[in-house]
């Protein structure tokens, strides 16, 4: 039994409880908001989230470097960079809607695990507004998907499986990188007046997602034109060694490897199919020759030597300016501030998360609000110029952007070990633009956009 | 209380109030001040903090009772979360089937491993139990496309059938009852931001139950028989005892343990990805048992906060923030210390746990736990040398009375 005292001790204790028990309803605020992670201050957070380490480290920093760039650029820094040639005219330097931008950085790892613990810490405990980068397909539809449930913007980096604005497509998230499809129909006309109407190809695919549908992509877009395919041959995303892959390529009767092949794989393969003479071969009484539908700098640096003559296509080069002309107007100012800053020429990685963070910053300038779905309603549509792609549209149906497709070659005697391809050609627009329910595409919704409220 | 002693009671007391009151103890720093950037108390990493701990609480009970180190545990974390992704596509998008069933199937499944590399014991049972955990990375990331989802995972879509849902068609939030796992409510005091989120507490409560059973396992009789096949296994089966019974049993129930961690992950985040499986995956659980301190209650809980800790706050860390942090030094001494710093954070942040990982073994081989005791000791010994004279170390201790 206690006895109950009063004391002053006790009656203060008690006192203090109360006071607590009574004002807690009053100072817990509820969850009622326009919009989730609404800028409040002087100041609007953005999340960039890129591989720092792991397989694309290399391409997560040119992205870091982009978008530390662009912030820059939106703040009135540096020298305006492609804000001078952009066709919207509503960024002034003043920040997103007279808010300075800061961001926070993460590390994705190139896993969707890490990288969505990344994003959500963006979210959860630094109040970013929007999420940009990544570097992987796997990566980008994973963390599109988180972004579409807590209700934030994403601003796609390097991903260019099909399935990011195909089966995998969300109404908070936009791509301006191109896609598998795209590389196949942009390559294969070039292919065909290259090499013939008549050739039989050998697939070499990455056992995974955008292996799957970059095989696919090409496959169809040369296949409509008169190719034949002779086999086909899944490789394990981890392998090295690719001897026992390529050795039965040249008595198989196939007259051209295609590499669907990405990164290391990519590095890895070609340099053996390089070492096993396959491109002084001859098979059917043709030139033996090799392709890889996505190339980036990166990679081309890897492979060094091997990659000369190869075809291959890419989202922005960053001599589109000077080789083709004004239609591409904007490459030569990013190249310039990124140049300047850095010392070397962006990668196309830098280009499209550059272009993304500038993209976002205008919508929100023209929705005249941070609100998810306003950003999302000035998107869809959107048709813009002077970003290094000529004109191009942001698609309403599924959030991809449509753009001319650069097509490359690895250049025979490189000059230095930034300039390792020549543009062979630009692929217009149209010949790459497809319907919103291709079968390549299909399976998807959009869905409503989430504003998080 | 709940059959355990004064001393488990008070452990387990001890965890609750640690659980219920983590919004509170890991946002020590007013949110606007610069030290902002090593507060922990946002929901996403609360509850990858009481996940992993789990995770480590089930694999504990395994490696620290058994001796068995396995190290394809994360295997059956990503078998749950599979099960538990199937469930909230195919039934509904309350967390209880799929809890339930990522609980089965990684029983399931462990059982199956089990039965199979349990035949060995010692570096052959680990290398089994990798091969076993590869060989499902493997399958899910390519072979088995259809069911896993491949290299992009699984996530629940709005097209997904969801027979028991009402609201089919319309995009899902995993939720108990009606009660969303993404819900917050936030208290703010001062400078302070307290976030509670219906999810943590969720799982903080799975986790609770998951550590009064870990307990009660560890002071039971089969936890002693365990003991002693770590102790010498070939001794006790000289004795006539058949061990290969317990051992299994210790290996399924941590695989259970592990697929309701893998359950929860899919509760809180609804989406699965093959990385989970990879064998750096399974490497983590047994750092963070190391870390925390193999073999005892609470070790492998802290080791699991340590590791997940570093992972998102040190890694968060980038030069821009230092440059903040030391913009008083003049500006040739600033970038210097921030030059030092460099490799140890963002991106660096392995190296930093290497070396606290490396610290701990050889300084204190017991873990975090040992560390606990070495100052709890410290302090008993302060008061003891007060009570005059009398050596703790050299009296006889009180033997108990035979029960």
């Amino acid at each position: 039994m206690s006895k109950f005292q009063l004391n002053r001790r006790s009656l203060i204790k008690s006192g203090v409880a109360v006071g607590a028990g009574l004002a807690l309803p009053t100072i817990f605020t509820s969850s009622a908001r326009a919009y989730l992670n609404e800028p409040k201050g002087d100041t609007v957070t953005l999340g960039f989230n890129v591989p720092q380490s792991g397989p694309y480290a290399d391409e997560g920093a040119d992205e870091l470097r982009a978008f530390e760039l662009a912030v820059e650029h939106l703040n009135g820094g540096g020298d305006g960079g492609m804000l001078n040639t952009f066709s919207s005219k509503v960024l002034d330097g003043t920040g997103i809607l007279g808010k300075k931008v800061g961001f926070v950085s993460g590390d994705t790892q190139t896993k969707s695990d890490a990288a969505r613990a990344s994003a959500k810490s963006m979210i959860e405990k630094d109040g970013a507004i929007m999420i940009s980068g990544g570097s992987s397909s796997g990566v980008a539809v994973a963390v599109q998907a988180l972004c579409q449930e807590a209700g934030i913007i994403f601003m796609a980096g390097l991903t260019h499986a099909n399935d990011t604005t195909g089966k995998d497509k969300k109404a908070n998230g936009f791509r301006h990188f191109f896609n598998s499809y795209m590389s196949g129909a942009a390559l294969a006309p070039i292919l065909a007046k290259e090499y013939g109407a008549d050739r039989k190809a050998y697939h070499l695919t990455a056992d995974y997602n955008w292996g799957y549908t970059t095989e696919q992509a090409v496959r169809e877009s040369t296949e409509a034109l008169g190719w034949e395919t002779v086999n086909s041959v899944l490789t394990p995303l981890t392998q090295t060694d690719f001897s026992s892959y390529i050795a039965p390529v040249l008595n198989s009767g196939a007259d051209v490897l295609v590499l669907n092949h990405y990164g290391g794989n990519m590095v890895n393969s070609l340099t053996n199919a390089v070492q096993f003479g396959l491109r002084q071969a001859e098979a059917n009484g043709k030139k033996f020759e090799i392709v890889v539908p996505l190339y980036s700098e990166l990679m081309a640096r890897g492979a060094g030597k091997n990659i000369a003559g190869i075809l291959g296509s890419q989202n922005w080069d960053w001599k589109l300016e000077n080789e083709l002309g004004a239609r591409y107007s904007g490459t030569n100012a990013f190249v310039k501030s990124f140049g300047e800053k850095y010392g070397f020429p962006p990668s196309q990685a830098a280009h499209t998360c550059y272009v993304q963070t500038m993209l976002y910053a205008d919508a929100v300038t023209r929705a005249k609000s941070f609100d998810p779905c306003a950003v999302v309603e000035a998107l869809e549509g959107f048709e813009f110029d002077g970003m290094g792609n000529g004109p191009t549209l942001y698609r309403a149906d599924d959030h991809q952007c449509f753009k001319d497709v650069v097509v490359v070659r690895g250049k025979e005697n490189p000059e230095n070990e930034f300039d390792l391809v020549e543009i062979v050609e630009v692929t217009p627009v149209e010949q790459v633009t497809y319907a919103p329910d291709h079968p390549q595409f299909a399976g998807g919704d959009l869905g409503a956009c989430n504003s998080g409220a | 209380m709940l059959g355990l002693n004064t001393k488990d009671t008070r452990l387990l007391l001890l965890v609750i109030a640690l659980t219920m009151l983590a919004p509170f103890l890991l946002n020590p720093f007013p949110v606007d001040s610069e030290l902002a950037q090593f507060n922990a108390g946002y929901p996403d990493l609360m509850q990858r903090f009481v996940i992993f701990g789990i995770f480590a609480i089930g694999f504990n009970i395994l490696f620290g009772l058994t001796g068995y180190l396995s190290f394809g545990h994360a295997a059956f974390l990503g078998v749950g979360s599979y099960a538990a992704i199937w469930m909230m596509k195919l039934l509904t998008m309350n967390v209880i089937p799929a809890i339930i069933m990522s609980v089965i199937f990684a029983g399931l499944f462990s059982l199956l491993v089990g039965w199979i590399s349990l035949r060995r014991s010692g570096i052959y049972f680990s290398i089994l139990t990798l091969a076993f955990a590869q060989m499902s990375y493997a399958l899910a990331y390519s072979v088995l496309t259809p069911i896993t989802g491949g290299e992009t995972g699984l996530q629940a879509k709005i097209s997904d059938p969801r027979i028991l849902d009402s609201n089919a068609g319309e995009f899902g939030r995993a939720n108990l009852f009606g009660l969303q796992m993404s819900e917050n409510v936030s208290l703010q005091v001062g400078g302070w931001d307290f976030t509670f989120n219906a999810g943590y507490y969720v799982a903080a409560f799975m986790m609770i139950i998951s550590f009064y059973i870990a307990i009660r396992i560890f002071r039971s009789p089969f936890g002693m028989m365990l003991r002693a096949i770590k102790s010498n296994q070939q001794r006790l089966n000289y004795t006539g005892l058949n061990s290969r019974p317990y051992t299994l049993a210790a290996f399924v129930i941590s695989g259970m343990y592990a697929g309701l961690a893998g359950g929860l992950m899919v509760a809180m985040d609804t989406q699965v990805g093959p990385e989970r499986m990879f064998w750096t995956a399974s490497g983590e659980v047994v750092l963070m048992t190391i870390l925390g301190g193999a073999g005892t209650l609470i070790g492998p809980v802290l080791g699991a906060g340590m590791i997940k800790y570093m992972e998102n706050i040190v890694s968060k860390i980038n030069d821009t923030i230092l440059h903040q942090w030391f913009s008083f030094m003049p500006d040739g001494l600033e970038d210097f210390v921030v030059t030092v710093i460099h490799p140890f954070i963002g991106k660096g942040w392995h190296l930093t746990l290497g070396i606290v990982f490396m610290l701990v073994v050889i300084f204190l081989p017991g873990g975090l736990m040992e560390g606990g005791e070495r100052i709890a000791k410290l302090f008993k010994r302060k008061k003891g040398s007060g009570s005059g004279g009398k050596d703790p170390e050299h009296h006889p201790t009180p033997k108990p009375h035979v029960a």
